[in-house]
């Protein structure tokens, strides 16, 4: 162990070299940042673009028969086409059809799960004023039994046409989106939770409700400018 | 400081020791959180393998390269710096590659930067080795880990999911043990292989012995 240092100063082996500390962890810290930032260079379009992939693959899974998107972003008064210098708000998905008809609007929610927050993207349907499908973003739910929340096809059964009429001066939702024991389910707002996943079932329908209740207010009142693509042209 | 003595010379028995006298996991027991975490299944315990692989060989090299340079004093300060580095290029290189691999390794990708084995490499072998036989030890220790990893996961993914690399290896009324892929399957598939690991040991020695006679003492 001392060998190394014993040879150069026989009577000051406290004395450290500090130039060649210095030298060292400069040079290495030198060739650390450099690497990274080129890395971070060369991975930075890759990892956006495979992160744009993941949302539209989930989004056209929610909106069946979407074809294209336009994103929108809702402020606390107003709805704006997203990219227009205001992105402070909740992005909102537009689907469309081949006609360029509005089919269904996708929105992000999340709630705290059994491990983790777990994080969805629902589709609204405006025509039907109910939630077409879910699809689990992020989660970290136990496998096999909170985990079901993704693929359980009885459960995902509860999102085909889950009712989010709002009231008739249009403030909330008429109905709020609760999760009822397993095979309860009696209204078309309430969902059936998974058995033994109640914890997991029940982040979903409080993130659903809490979304829905705040969301869909805005999204009727601004339907035409999502129905006109916020009046861009393609 | 005779240096020829000490460095070694690169035999096959550089890599091998990896594989098998001296494995990461299965004999030196060490950076048991990867080995445990995310061997639920064979493709993260594959995937966390080569990872650690390359964050190891890239480490070990350049260590190794600069093992005159490093003053004993900040060494460790060093070798972190460096194995930090290769962690965070893995880290945007697996996002790169697919965002699926990356949520289901989570932060343990991140992690590589305290896996002991990697600092243990650094410190017990690149810093007194040439940069060859460190290439080649690494690469063993490095698939020795990601070969102990696989054991792991295809075991725990087999019990536990009734599939291997995803695909389904069962018919329909398989039912999994779901204990397998959730965190205490780890210790039980562990604690098996060690068992087998152990006792084919054993055996190899005391077969040795039997053939030495029994005036040997054995070792």
């Amino acid at each position: 162990m001392n060998q190394s240092s014993a040879p150069q100063t026989p009577g000051l082996v406290a004395a450290t070299p500090s130039f060649a500390m210095l030298r060292t962890l400069s040079l290495v810290a030198g060739l650390s940042g450099l690497l990274v930032v080129l890395t971070y260079q060369i991975t930075l379009p890759l990892i956006e673009e495979n992160k744009r992939i993941a949302i539209e693959r989930a989004l056209f899974k929610v909106i069946p028969g979407a074809v294209s998107r336009r994103d929108f972003v809702a402020t606390t008064q107003d709805i704006v086409p997203a990219g227009d210098g205001t992105d402070a708000g909740t992005l909102i998905y537009a689907g469309y059809d081949k006609q360029d008809r509005l089919i269904g609007v996708a929105l992000e929610a999340a709630a705290q799960g059994y491990q983790d927050v777990i994080r969805i993207l629902y589709s609204f349907d405006p025509s039907c004023q109910c939630i077409r499908g879910i699809q689990v973003l992020k989660m970290a739910e136990t496998p096999g039994i909170g985990d079901k929340i993704a693929k359980d096809p009885v459960f995902q059964e509860n999102f085909v046409e889950l009712d989010a009429r709002l009231k008739a001066d249009g403030s909330a939702l008429a109905n709020d989106i609760l999760m009822v024991k397993h095979g309860t389910k009696s209204e078309p707002w309430q969902i059936d939770a998974i058995s033994g996943a109640t914890i997991s079932s029940r982040a979903v329908a409080r993130m659903l409700n809490d979304s829905a209740q705040q969301m869909i207010p805005k999204i009727i009142t601004y339907l035409d400018r999502l129905r006109d693509r916020g009046g861009e042209k393609e | 400081m005779s240096l020829p003595n000490q460095e070694e010379t690169v035999t096959a028995d550089t890599f091998l020791r990896g594989l098998w006298d001296e494995n990461p996991v299965f004999v030196m027991l060490l950076g048991m959180c990867p080995v445990l975490a995310v061997t639920n299944s064979a493709i993260n315990a594959l995937a966390m393998g080569l990872a650690t692989t390359f964050v190891l060989l890239c480490s070990s090299s350049l260590v190794s390269l600069f093992r005159k340079l490093i003053p004993k004093q900040v060494r460790i300060a060093t070798y972190i710096v460096i194995i930090a580095t290769f962690v965070t290029i893995v880290d945007y290189s697996i996002q790169a590659i697919s965002l699926d691999l990356y949520n289901a390794l989570g932060a343990f990708i991140q992690l590589i930067v305290v896996n002991c084995m990697i600092l243990g490499r650094a410190e017990a072998y690149a810093s007194k080795q040439r940069l060859g036989a460190t290439f080649v030890n690494g690469l063993g220790m490095g698939v020795g880990f990601t070969i102990a990893l696989l054991c792991l996961g295809g075991v725990r993914e087999i019990l536990g999911a009734g599939s291997l690399f995803g695909f389904p290896l069962f018919a329909e009324n398989f039912q999994p043990w779901v204990v397998m892929i959730l965190p205490p399957g780890g210790f039980f598939v562990l604690g098996g292989w060690l068992l087998l690991f152990n006792w084919y040991r054993q055996r190899r020695e005391r077969k040795l012995m039997e053939q030495q006679g029994a005036s040997a003492h054995g070792s």
